[in-house]
């Protein structure tokens, strides 16, 4: 690590620079982001969050009784923000409902080049049609994969889950967490749903693997898993780790108006020194000539 | 013919403009015959396109969001337009007068390749509409490395054209207006220079947050810097082989002291080596830093190894070795040899071993392959148009 040291003190210099203005986790909040707290040992499979969903926002809304969704493992889509999967485990079926973890430090709405993509003061990271190009990078970057495109539309919209953004502005809750019928979801403020996730692993150490997803996950996630067995089995990305996505990008960002500025000063000393070189050898060679 | 006469010679701007645009050579070249067919399919396929959407005709996908069009057209191509940066370097910054007969063909080559490999850009935009709101206000994503690519590639676009415009202005004969644009090319350069490093090594930071989806034999942290590094020896490999090629066809529009581009071949050839053994250095040390032998073996490790010893320190040695005993030939297959390694870097990077683990990966349709071949055909129907008209490969009569 003694390279990325290295990077890190030149990188540190930069920040000084740039007056090091410090990112939304650090700041000091009155409100603090929202999220949402899922219990997986709860979740019935009934799926009632992806129906509610998809009324919610106007998309597709899928056909529990008939669909068979459960039978093999899927992704969230541009018509379907949140989809329920179920794994075989040795505590047998467990239930993980999958949508946009809505992160602390995204790493999508770090690449957005048109903040098309923002994440909101409440929390919830959302996404303006009348802003984006379509150029697709937030994907890229996503660690989960979450912002979808519309790859037969003429106009092309990004879809992801919003938290129900509107909904909350309302005064309201998610839709998907109002239609749970078996309280696995719960929604509030972070600090508080890792007390209450704390208290239960607490309570119930047999009934839960002592890790809340979402705590530390690249830098940290708005939604938070609770569960029986080791996440990995569960489909969820546990190789991660937990530096903020923004910060693989911070060092050269730092370096641009350095070397933007730098780099001339020093082209135009070069030019000098070349020019002056030149002279000299005129001079001597008229020197010999002469 | 001095310009004075030259001058009063010609009606008017606008029925000289006129005049020129028609072709001045035979129609039913075997260019023309390939070219007009694929760029009259590539249009069908691009109304498609913009018609029923980007899955129309590509085969891009939720897991694979940038493809052929990014990864090829854009990226590799921006790397292989790198020789304009280095060139007006070395004769404006460096003074060394004897590239000054390459520098025009070499800023257009870049200027034409930025214009239409990276204009490709705007087809495979989902909202191409929308492609000026980086630019225009209230819209600003400091924090996004694209948005700093997008600035420093509009900004160096800017830079080219003003390098090569007094080739323009002497085509119009505007000698006032020559004069100035000449005086301004030393600080043009000097911008110009600053931007590339940027923009090409900001196009190695674009894949930084990509960290889990590149396999690890091509995802570093230095990438940005490789990427900068590549772009010089990509750079000079382009201007031999385009050089070598130009040579062969446009002869006919060349003057003694453009015709002579044998004579710089081993210069350029230097300069590419010594880069590309830096670069080939850096990424062995990369290698050995991040343990990377448990890598080798797989497929990926012989792609890797292909890449980097077939593809880089392989062709560095040719070039060594073309320079030592004089041989033009062997020079020339070294450039064929490092340009291949850069596509397939940049592809690797951007393509091929993006979401390696995925069992449904990425490769192009034919119609993604199409369109790039027409993207190219375009282009290079602009450059013949430009250098058989403009004093690009020989002096404008009148002007010194």
């Amino acid at each position: 690590m003694d390279r990325r040291c290295f990077l890190k003190t030149s990188g540190a210099i930069g920040a000084t620079l740039a007056c090091g203005g410090a990112s939304a986790a650090e700041a000091p909040a009155s409100k603090e982001f929202v999220g949402v707290l899922v219990d997986t040992t709860r979740c019935i499979g009934c799926r009632a969050c992806e129906v509610a969903c998809g009324q919610a926002n106007g998309m597709l809304v899928p056909d529990v009784e008939k669909d068979a969704a459960l039978e093999k493992e899927r992704t969230t889509s541009e018509k379907q923000w949140t989809v329920v999967n179920r794994y075989k485990t040795e505590k047998g079926d467990v239930f993980v409902k999958k949508q946009c973890m809505h992160c602390w430090q995204p790493a999508c709405t770090a690449a957005c080049l048109t903040n098309a993509m923002f994440k909101t003061r409440e929390g919830p990271v959302i996404w303006n049609a009348d802003k984006c190009m379509g150029c697709r990078y937030c994907m890229i970057s996503c660690p989960y994969n979450i912002p979808k495109f519309e790859y037969n539309e003429w106009n092309p919209d990004i879809q992801k889950c919003t938290l129900c953004y509107g909904r909350l502005q309302e005064g309201k809750r998610p839709a998907c967490v109002e239609a749970c019928p078996a309280d696995a979801l719960m929604f509030g403020q972070k600090r508080d749903l890792m007390e209450i996730a704390r208290v239960r692993i607490y309570n119930h150490p047999r009934q839960y693997v002592r890790q809340i997803y979402g705590e530390q996950e690249v830098g940290g996630t708005g939604w938070l898993y609770l569960a029986s067995v080791p996440f990995d089995q569960l489909g969820f990305p546990t190789h991660l780790g937990t530096t903020p996505y923004p910060e693989y990008t911070k060092e050269f960002l730092y370096s641009v108006p350095i070397l933007d500025f730098g780099l001339p000063t020093l082209l135009v000393g070069l030019k000098l020194l070349v020019d002056q070189a030149g002279r000299h050898k005129h001079e001597d060679d008229d020197g010999e000539v002469s | 013919m001095s310009t004075t006469a030259l001058a009063e010679s010609r009606p008017s701007l606008f029925r000289f403009v006129l005049n020129e645009l028609k072709p001045k050579a035979p129609f039913l070249t075997p260019f023309n015959v390939i070219s007009v067919p694929i760029i009259l399919v590539g249009l069908v396929i691009l109304a498609i396109r913009f018609i029923y959407g980007l899955g129309s005709v590509t085969n891009l996908n939720q897991e694979f969001p940038w493809g052929f069009w990014i990864g090829f057209d854009v990226v590799t191509g921006v790397a292989l337009a790198g020789g304009a940066y280095v060139i007006t370097f070395v004769v404006y910054v460096l003074k060394v007068e004897r590239y000054h007969p390459i520098v025009r063909v070499t800023v257009l080559n870049g200027f034409l390749a930025y214009l239409f490999y990276a204009g490709g850009l705007f087809l495979d935009l989902g909202k191409p509409w929308h492609i000026i709101n980086p630019m225009i206000g209230n819209s600003f994503g400091y924090n996004s490395v694209l948005f700093l690519v997008a600035w420093h590639f509009a900004l160096y676009m800017a830079a080219e054209f003003i390098e090569f415009s007094p080739a323009i202005a002497e085509w119009l004969g505007a000698r006032r207006m020559r004069n100035f644009l000449q005086s301004i090319t030393v600080g043009t350069v000097i911008a110009g220079f600053t931007i590339s490093t940027l923009h090409q090594a900001g196009l190695g930071a674009l894949f930084l947050m990509a960290k889990g989806k590149i396999h690890p034999l091509w995802y570093t942290e230095f990438m940005p810097v490789l990427f900068f590094v590549s772009s010089i020896f990509a750079g000079i490999s382009m201007i031999i082989v385009e050089g070598t090629l130009s040579h062969r066809v446009l002869k006919d529009h060349m003057d003694a002291e453009h015709g002579e581009f044998d004579k710089l071949i081993f210069g350029l050839a230097r300069g590419a080596a010594l880069t590309m053994f830096a670069y080939y250095f850096f990424k062995a040390l990369i290698f050995i830093h991040e343990h990377h032998w448990d890598l080798m073996g797989d497929r990926w490790g012989n792609l890797y190894l292909l890449e980097i010893i077939g593809l880089t320190l392989v062709p560095c040695f040719m070039f060594a070795y073309g320079i030592r005993h004089r041989s033009l030939g062997v020079v020339r297959w070294a450039a064929g040899f490092a340009i291949l390694g850069v596509i397939l870097n940049r592809l690797n990077i951007s393509l091929i071993a993006f979401n390696w683990f995925s069992p449904n990966h990425y490769y192009p349709s034919w119609q993604e392959v199409w369109v790039t071949a027409m993207i190219i055909c375009c282009e290079v129907w602009v450059f013949r148009w430009v250098v058989m008209r403009m004093p690009v490969l020989r002096k404008a009569t009148g002007f010194d």
